[in-house]
């Protein structure tokens, strides 16, 4: 939590495909797949433009503020 | 091997053939993924003719789809209706179709005017038809007229004879008829892998969703396996047709059948290919194991898979019906391709089961499937989270001849509307329709393939129910309209659309009705929020149904092009697309035809066929923005039930995107405001997907959109000119 200007505690978060989540402590790649529910295995995870290879998820820690993209690509259908 | 408590007799079957006519060609080599004729046969008059392809015909159609339509637009005319004598039922592979090098590559696609939509219809299929009757010298296959009797088509494509019999002893249903043309047709048990067989069933003589059984013979469980053209009533009028089997007997198959140009080539990039399936399969998608059924519990977690007429998007029971429930059921470890050398092998299958319900009671049986439409159709849309239940009524469906999708989406729609009290037990025949009741619905379908009771009248499709339940029992019309999930005549397949307007294009803008394999767009949109503007869903709208209409044009399978994706996919420009597959195939079709296209050209190939498709509807009495209207359920939430279930998502996006002070307000006012804007969104999707398309603001195609395409055809610009005169 951060003081914004009138003093009450902002909550630090991230974007996830252009919507909000909130941050947390230590917050890795498959932290936020857990917290969306995102189930699906044919992903592409890229932190601030930066691709994250899928052995890496549960090592990349994720910065407030971090624009998070995660591509379900196309299957079924 | 199957084991029927009542046993056929081949012998007697046979014996009772009448030889109508007969039909002698000489078997050439292909060249270069083409025979370079089309077969031509008219039960009702008992005709049999060949005719030349032209190169005109291959660059303007390509082949496959291209080639139906062409030769169904020549066949019928403007009044011709699903019944008419003259409609047809047209089948092909494509100039790929019958490679052996690359997965997904025995696709047959049939065409004909529908008994659900009134107008063309496309479905593509497994099973070993299209490529061999290509490689017994046929690109297409025309089935005109109306037998007086039932009767066999035989093409013998070994010996160069085509025989039309009357075939008064073959059972109608396909589990046994593929069977019997086996025993019939082969030479020994060998031999039997060399009969394939196109048949529908009882029910599709009764109902107006019926399907086409494609079969291929599985040696190692010795069944004749059967996959389904199931989309559009095409099995409807094959037994309108009093056709009870088309069969095709080709044994010379061998690693270029097809005469490619560059086999080296194709050996090159299919061994690619396999070795990255291998590789990743297990990785991603699972395909080798559980087939499309890996898909049920995804849909669950995202919202998306239809539950209680579409009404939900997931349900806690799922788990019973999941892939960890199919991957138990389904024998592992016996190769399941549909074709040869497809290592993609999902055509899955549950063995050894006992039937409980019905004319085959006791009965031992192969089942194919079910696939993720199946199990999310009849599992969690019809509230049935029984596999036993899904595995019994996907065989029956399947014998019967009756398209899956339809008969569950149909059903789910009439157990919502029986929960309404819009149909009650006195309708019904006493049975209680509600959600969850598996052996009622088994009833149904029972009654539905014997053409009795109420189980026929569900078989009339959900357009005509609509107008049966406002008419005989007073039901809203605009309720109705609302929760009956089909568009153009066709029930909706198994996908919630409700949060992915996208989506809800891919359905309603769809050529043929509510199927989802032009475009399935749902994660780009709705979890990706890849394409946001109405371009931007436009744009993918335009590519998608173009470059997956490519398929059906060669004969091709979908699922090998992104069910299995390369390892550095996500490093491409383009992911969503699978650029290293889109190259694949540009490089196959070069290697097969000698030409040199590329990806560009790849999409203007279809291009030409998928406008002359909507021209097609358009002459038919369709094709316009009116017939592209799409069901609200399909949008947003019909009931105050419906949106109390998501209304944290719903108050949201009224407050967020449409700034619509919530406050104080009613579900129901929320509900028809969210209504209001989410339907007026649909509409600026079509404006923005027909201007992309190159069509007119009520959605017809262009002269000058078909002059660019070349497809400015003496019969198009006719029809086009009587529009915009």
């Amino acid at each position: 939590m951060t003081n914004n200007i009138i003093g009450y505690k902002k909550m630090k978060t991230i974007m996830v495909n252009g919507n909000s989540l909130a941050w947390e402590e230590n917050m890795n790649i498959d932290v936020i797949l857990q917290r969306k529910n995102y189930t699906f295995k044919m992903l592409i995870v890229k932190v601030n433009g930066n691709l994250v290879k899928k052995t890496e998820y549960s090592k990349t820690i994720v910065p407030p503020d971090a624009d998070v993209q995660i591509i379900h690509l196309i299957s079924g259908g | 091997m199957n084991i029927y408590k009542n046993p056929y007799n081949p012998e007697k079957i046979k014996e009772a053939h009448k030889l109508l006519t007969e039909f002698k060609y000489d078997i050439k080599p292909l060249v270069k993924g083409y025979s370079n004729q089309t077969l031509y046969i008219n039960v009702g008059e008992n005709k049999i003719e060949s005719k030349l392809v032209s190169q005109e015909m291959k660059d303007k159609f390509t082949g496959g789809r291209g080639f139906n339509l062409k030769l169904l637009w020549d066949a019928v005319n403007e009044k011709t209706k699903w019944d008419s004598p003259e409609n047809e039922i047209v089948i092909a592979a494509g100039p790929i179709g019958g490679i052996t090098q690359y997965p997904g590559t025995g696709k047959s696609i049939v065409c004909g005017i529908s008994p659900l939509t009134g107008a063309p219809v496309d479905s593509n299929v497994g099973g070993y038809f299209g490529p061999y009757l290509k490689f017994s010298g046929w690109d297409a296959i025309e089935l005109q007229g109306i037998a007086d009797k039932d009767v066999i088509v035989y093409i013998n494509g070994d010996a160069g004879v085509i025989q039309i019999f009357e075939a008064p002893e073959e059972d109608t249903n396909s589990h046994l008829i593929a069977e019997q043309m086996c025993d019939i047709f082969a030479e020994n048990e060998m031999d039997m892998k060399s009969i394939a067989t196109v048949s529908a069933g009882k029910g599709a003589e009764h109902s107006f969703f019926g399907c086409l059984n494609f079969s291929f013979y599985d040696r190692r469980r010795k069944v004749a396996r059967l996959k389904q053209a199931g989309r559009g009533g095409l099995g409807t009028l094959f037994r309108h047709k009093k056709i009870k089997a088309v069969v095709c007997k080709f044994s010379g198959l061998n690693a270029n059948s097809n005469e490619v140009d560059d086999l080296n080539k194709i050996k090159e990039v299919g061994a690619k290919y396999h070795r990255e399936l291998f590789k990743e399969d297990d990785k991603q998608c699972d395909m080798r194991h559980v087939g499309t059924a890996h898909l049920v519990e995804i849909m669950n977690d995202y919202d998306l898979l239809p539950t209680h007429n579409y009404k939900f998007g997931a349900d806690p029971r799922t788990p019973k019906i999941s892939s960890v429930v199919w991957r138990e059921m389904f024998t592992q470890g016996i190769p399941d391709g549909c074709w040869y050398g497809c290592t993609m092998q999902c055509a899955k299958c549950v063995d050894g089961y006992i039937l409980q319900t019905g004319p085959y009671k006791g009965d031992t049986v192969s089942i194919d499937g079910p696939e993720y439409e199946t199990a999310a159709a009849f599992g969690a849309n019809m509230g049935i989270f029984d596999p036993h239940f899904v595995v019994e009524a996907n065989f029956y469906c399947d014998t019967y001849g009756i398209d899956t999708i339809s008969f569950g989406t149909g059903m789910a729609f009439v157990m919502e509307c029986y929960e309404n009290g819009i149909i009650n037990k006195e309708i019904t025949g006493g049975y209680d329709l509600s959600f969850g009741n598996g052996e009622e619905a088994l009833h149904m379908l029972h009654q539905m393939a014997r053409g009795e009771g109420f189980g026929k009248t569900i078989g009339l499709g959900i357009r005509r129910l609509k107008k049966l339940f406002a008419e005989e029992y007073g039901a809203d019309p605009k309720f109705l309209q609302d929760i009956g999930m089909e568009c153009k005549g066709m029930e909706y397949s198994e996908y919630m659309t409700k949060e992915s307007l996208a989506m809800q294009g891919g359905y309603g803008l769809a050529l043929k009705g509510a199927q989802h394999d032009e475009a399935w767009l749902i994660f780009m949109d709705m979890v990706n929020n890849q394409i946001p503007t109405f371009e931007n869903k436009a744009e993918a709208l335009h590519y998608f149904p173009m470059f997956r209409t490519w398929f059906g044009l060669q004969g091709l399978c979908k699922l090998p092009w992104n069910d299995v994706e390369p390892a550095d996919n996500a490093e491409t420009d383009e992911p969503a697309k699978v650029p290293g597959h889109v190259q694949n195939y540009v490089d196959i079709f070069n290697s097969i035809t000698g030409r040199n296209i590329d990806k560009q050209e790849l999409i203007l190939q279809s291009e030409r066929v998928y406008n002359f498709q909507r021209v097609f509807n358009l002459r038919m009495g369709f094709g316009t923005r009116e017939h592209d209207r799409i069901p609200y359920r399909s949008a947003g939430p019909v009931t105050i039930e419906e949106y109390e279930s998501r209304a944290e998502r719903y108050d949201k996006q009224l407050v967020e995107k449409w700034s619509y002070d919530i406050t104080g307000k009613t579900t129901e006012e929320k509900r028809d405001y969210l209504r209001k804007m989410r339907e007026a969104d649909y509409q600026k999707l079509c404006d923005a997907v027909y201007e992309r398309r190159g069509w007119d603001n009520n959605g017809v195609p262009t002269i000058e959109k078909m002059k660019a395409l070349k497809m400015d055809l003496p019969g198009v610009l006719e029809v086009l000119n009587k529009y915009y005169k």
